[in-house]
C-alpha cells in the first residue's frame, strides 16, 4: 500500500528542493500578485472558470463577480482539504504514540504528510501564508480573514 | 515551542448570533472542565512523566487542546459578534458585557473567572493520568449537555459534536498511556549481584570502578 516498501522514499513532509518560495523568482504565482490565473491554473493543473489566458491580471474583467466566486470556491475547497489532512495527521500522531509499531498507520502518516505539504505549498503560493514560516515578498500575514472570523478558513 | 497555523482544526461558521448560547458555551473556554484547563493540565503534567509514551501523549493532547480552545473561542466570538448592549443584557450577559463587552473572556458559565484550582499536577504519573481520564469524561459530559442546550442551531452543534468526539479519543489514548506506565511499574526488577565483582570492588581492582 502507498508504496511504503520503497526504501528510498523519505518522508514526503520534508522533500526535495521545492522549499523555495516561488514568489522569489520564477513566474509561477507571485505571492504578492493576487490570484493571477496562471497561478491558480498552475496550482490546480487545470483552467479555472472565467479566467482567460490574457495578461498578468485576472483576465476576467467582463465577469469579475463570477471570477471572485470561483476563486473563493476553490479557496474553500483547498482549505477544507488542508483541514482534513491536518486532522488526519493529528489523529494518527496520537494513535502512533501508543501504537508505534503499527506499520499501516505509519504509512498513512507518511502519505498524509506528503499530501499536506504539497497542498499547503500550492495554497500559500496563491492565498498567502498559513504560518510565518512561509516567506513572501510582501507581508501577507496580516491579511484577513483570521480563522475565528468564519468563512471556513 | 509552538507555531501558529492560520487555520482552525475544525471549521466554525455560525450564521445567527445568539448570546444565550454563548453564555453556556463560554464554560468550555475558561470553565472547570474547559479546554484551557485541559491544555494547562496536560502541558504541565508532562514534565513529571516517566516514559516516552506518557510524555508524548500529554504533549500532543495538550497541544490539540489549544486548538480546541481556539474553536470554542471562535464559537463564542461568532455567537456574540456585533451584538448590542441590549441584546447581551436580554441574554443574561449584562454583567459580562459590563466587564468584557463582546470580548471572549475565560470564565465558567456561572461567571467565575478561569482558575488553575480546577486542575491538578501531582508529580505522580498514576495520579496525574487518572485525573486526565476523569477530565476527558467530564469534558465529554459537558459537551453533551451543551449539545442538548444548543440543539436548535446546527451550526453550533456541528463543532460541539467534533469536540465531544475528540474527548473520547483522548480518553482512549490516556488509558493506553496509563496502562503502559502501570505495566512498567509492575515489571520484575533484576539487580546485578556478582560476588566476584563485589569482592573486586572491596579490593579496589574491579574493572567497573575504572
Amino acid at each position: 500500500m502507498l508504496g511504503c516498501n520503497n526504501e528510498n522514499r523519505n518522508c514526503g513532509c520534508m522533500p526535495n528542493n521545492e522549499q523555495n518560495c516561488e514568489c522569489m523568482g520564477n513566474n509561477l504565482a507571485e505571492c504578492d500578485c493576487h490570484y493571477t490565473p496562471q497561478g491558480i491554473n498552475a496550482a490546480f493543473g487545470y483552467n479555472t472558470m472565467g479566467m482567460q489566458e490574457e495578461g498578468n491580471n485576472c483576465g476576467c474583467s467582463d465577469n469579475i463577480e463570477q471570477c471572485c466566486q470561483e476563486r473563493n470556491r476553490i479557496r474553500e475547497e483547498m482549505i477544507g482539504q488542508i483541514k482534513c489532512l491536518n486532522f488526519a495527521i493529528i489523529e494518527l500522531g496520537l494513535y502512533l504514540n501508543t501504537h508505534s509499531n503499527d506499520q499501516k498507520a505509519l504509512c498513512l502518516h507518511k502519505e498524509y504528510c506528503r499530501q499536506l505539504k504539497e497542498l499547503k505549498d500550492k495554497y500559500q503560493k496563491i492565498y498567502g501564508p498559513l504560518s510565518i514560516y512561509y516567506p513572501c515578498n510582501k507581508w501577507r500575514w496580516l491579511e484577513e480573514p483570521w480563522p475565528w472570523e468564519g468563512g471556513n478558513y | 515551542m509552538w507555531t501558529y497555523n492560520k487555520v482552525l482544526e475544525y471549521p466554525v461558521k455560525i450564521k445567527c448570533p445568539n448570546a444565550k448560547l454563548a453564555k453556556f458555551i463560554i464554560s468550555q473556554y475558561g470553565g472547570p472542565d474547559g479546554e484551557l484547563a485541559a491544555s494547562l493540565r496536560y502541558l504541565s503534567q508532562r514534565f513529571g512523566m516517566p516514559d516516552q509514551i506518557a510524555k508524548a501523549t500529554l504533549n500532543d493532547i495538550g497541544t490539540e487542546e489549544l486548538a480546541h480552545l481556539e474553536i470554542v473561542g471562535s464559537i463564542v466570538h461568532q455567537l456574540t459578534d456585533g451584538l448590542t448592549a441590549e441584546e447581551m443584557k436580554n441574554a443574561g450577559l449584562g454583567a459580562y458585557y459590563t466587564d468584557h463587552g463582546v470580548g471572549v473572556y475565560p470564565q465558567a458559565a456561572a461567571g467565575w473567572p478561569f482558575s488553575a484550582s480546577v486542575l491538578a499536577v501531582k508529580g505522580d504519573p498514576i495520579a496525574d493520568l487518572q485525573e486526565d481520564l476523569a477530565a476527558e469524561q467530564k469534558a465529554r459530559a459537558t459537551y453533551e449537555k451543551l449539545i442538548d442546550l444548543c440543539s436548535d442551531d446546527p451550526d453550533v452543534v456541528d463543532p460541539l459534536r467534533f469536540l465531544r468526539e475528540r474527548e473520547i479519543v483522548h480518553f482512549q489514548r490516556f488509558g493506553e498511556a496509563l496502562r503502559n506506565v502501570q505495566d512498567r511499574l509492575a515489571e520484575k526488577r533484576f539487580f546485578m549481584n556478582d560476588k566476584n565483582c563485589i569482592n573486586n570492588i572491596v579490593n579496589n581492582d574491579c574493572d567497573c570502578r575504572r
